[in-house]
C-alpha cells in the first residue's frame, strides 16, 4: 500500500554552535492509509518536533518529507499550506476548539476556511461528527459538552473532508482513562476507515491501541513493534509462563 | 527467579569462590533475595554438569574457585535478552536488569529498550482482545484491564530505570559491588517483594 506519509532521513536542529540542539537525528518513518503508528518517548525524545515536521508546520534541516508522494520540499509555500489544509488533520490535548462556534461550526471552519460554502461544509461537518457519534451535539457550543465529547468533536473536525493524514499530539492527556481509552478507539477506527494516523503519547497503554508502536530516543527512532501474533495466542493454555 | 543466571552474571566479571559469590549475590541485589550457601554450591555443581562453569579441582569447599565457560558466556547473555514468559514475575525483570549492570559487554539500555518492546508488544495483544470485547461484557474487560495495567506498571518501572540509568555514571568492569542499601530501604523492598 502506497504510503501517505514519508520521512526519509530526517533531521532537525535548532541553535547554532555550542548551543545547537539536535531533536531530530535521521528519522525514517513511513505509515501507510488504514495504519495507525504510535511514537512513544520520554520527554525530550523529539516526538513533538517529529509531529510538526510531518504536519509541515516545521521544515527540516536535512532530509525529505513526503505527503502522498509528493515531497513537501518541492512544494510552494501556497501549495504546501493548501495541502495542510486539505489533507492533514490535527488532534491536540486540550481539544483546540473554538468557544464562541458551536460544534458543526468548529468542524465545518476549516472547510469554509480552504473555500468551500457554508452549506456544503455544514453537511461534510455533519457528517464526520455522526460518524463520531455525536451528531445529536451539533449544535451545542463547547462549554456544554463533556470532556470526551470535546475531543470527539476535534476528531471529527480533524477527519472532515478528504483528509488523508490524522496527527495526533497526546490526544487523551486531558481525560481520565476510560475516556482516553474511547478516543484511541476512535482515532483507529477513523484509520481503518481510510485515513493514515499518527499519535505521539509517553503512555504506552494509548500506544498499545496502535497498530506499530515506533520508539524514539535523544531524537533518533531506535526500535519499534513487530507485527503481533494474534491475541487468540493469549488464550491458549502453557501460553502464559 | 534465576540464580544460576545471576550466579553466571558474577563470573563474568572474573573467577570466584563459592562464599564470594553468595556475598556479591546479596550485595547487588540488596539482600532482597537472600541465597543460602547450600543453593550456590548445588547450583554451582549443575552449571559445572551443564559445561557453564570450570572449577579448580585441586581445591575442596570454601577454597574451590569457579570460572565461567564460554558455554556460559553465551548462556547468560541470551537470557538477559531474552523475554521472560508472557508476563514476567516483576522480580525476574528487575533482577535481569540489575544483573546487567554487572555483565561486561552488556548495553543495559538495549537490554531495557527490548523487554520495553516485548511488553508493549504484549500489551498490544491484551489491546485488540479489549477491542473485540462487547460494550456489556465488563468482567471480560475488568479483565483484560488487569493485565494491562500489570504489564504498564512493567513498563513504568523500565522506563524509569532507563533514565536513571542514563543519570548516573556506570561502574568500572571490576569495581567493587555498591554498598549495602540502608536498612529502612531494604525492609521496604523486602515488603515489595512479597506482593
Amino acid at each position: 500500500m502506497t504510503p501517505i506519509l514519508e520521512l526519509l532521513h530526517v533531521s532537525k536542529s535548532y541553535g547554532e554552535g555550542a548551543a545547537e540542539v539536535h531533536a531530530l537525528r535521521d528519522a525514517t518513518l513511513s505509515v501507510a492509509t488504514g495504519e495507525l503508528v504510535a511514537i512513544m518517548g520520554p520527554s525530550g525524545s523529539g516526538k513533538s518536533t517529529l509531529l510538526t515536521i510531518a504536519g509541515s508546520l516545521e521544515v527540516p534541516t536535512s532530509g525529505e518529507v513526503r505527503i502522498a508522494g509528493t515531497s513537501i520540499g518541492e512544494m510552494s509555500p501556497n501549495d504546501r499550506a493548501r495541502m495542510r489544509r486539505r489533507s492533514i488533520g490535527y488532534v491536540f490535548q486540550d481539544f483546540n476548539l473554538l468557544t464562541g462556534l458551536t460544534a458543526r461550526e468548529n468542524v465545518s471552519l476549516p472547510l469554509e476556511l480552504d473555500g468551500l460554502s457554508a452549506k456544503v461544509a455544514s453537511v461534510a461537518a455533519i457528517a464526520a461528527l455522526e460518524e463520531l457519534d455525536v451528531g445529536d451535539l451539533a449544535d451545542r457550543f463547547p462549554d456544554d459538552l463533556s470532556g470526551g465529547e470535546r475531543q470527539r468533536v476535534a476528531i471529527a473536525r480533524a477527519i472532515v473532508g478528504d483528509r488523508q493524514l490524522l496527527l495526533a499530539d497526546e490526544p487523551t492527556g486531558a481525560l481520565d482513562s476510560v475516556n482516553g481509552e474511547a478516543v484511541m478507539r476512535l482515532l483507529r477506527l477513523a484509520c481503518q476507515r481510510g485515513v493514515a494516523g499518527v499519535v505521539v503519547t509517553h503512555d504506552a497503554q494509548l500506544a498499545a491501541w496502535a497498530d506499530r508502536v515506533v520508539f524514539l530516543r535523544d531524537g533518533r527512532v531506535i526500535d519499534q513493534t513487530h507485527p503481533a501474533p494474534g491475541p487468540e495466542l493469549l488464550l491458549e493454555p502453557g501460553s502464559r509462563s | 527467579m534465576s540464580i544460576r543466571h545471576a550466579l553466571l552474571a558474577l563470573l563474568s566479571e572474573g573467577p570466584k569462590y563459592g562464599l564470594q559469590l553468595r556475598q556479591d549475590f546479596e550485595a547487588r541485589t540488596g539482600e532482597v533475595w537472600p541465597l543460602n550457601v547450600g543453593q550456590v554450591y548445588s547450583t554451582l555443581q549443575r552449571l559445572e554438569r551443564d559445561g557453564m562453569v570450570e572449577s579448580d579441582d585441586e581445591a575442596d569447599g570454601a577454597q574451590r574457585g569457579f570460572q565461567i565457560t564460554a558455554a556460559g558466556d553465551d548462556e547468560l547473555r541470551a537470557w538477559l535478552q531474552a523475554p521472560a514468559g508472557d508476563v514476567p514475575p516483576r522480580d525476574e525483570l528487575v533482577i535481569k536488569v540489575m544483573v546487567a549492570l554487572a555483565v561486561p559487554g552488556i548495553e543495559v539500555a538495549e537490554l531495557v529498550q527490548a523487554h520495553r518492546r516485548h511488553l508493549v508488544e504484549l500489551m498490544q495483544r491484551y489491546t485488540r482482545l479489549k477491542e473485540d470485547v462487547a460494550e456489556h461484557e465488563v468482567a471480560v474487560a475488568l479483565v483484560m484491564d488487569a493485565e494491562i495495567y500489570r504489564i504498564d506498571g512493567l513498563i513504568r518501572w523500565l522506563d524509569s530505570a532507563d533514565i536513571r540509568l542514563r543519570r548516573a555514571p556506570r561502574p568500572e568492569p571490576g569495581a567493587a559491588p555498591p554498598p549495602p542499601v540502608p536498612a529502612l530501604v531494604r525492609r521496604a523492598r523486602r515488603l515489595g517483594a512479597r506482593t
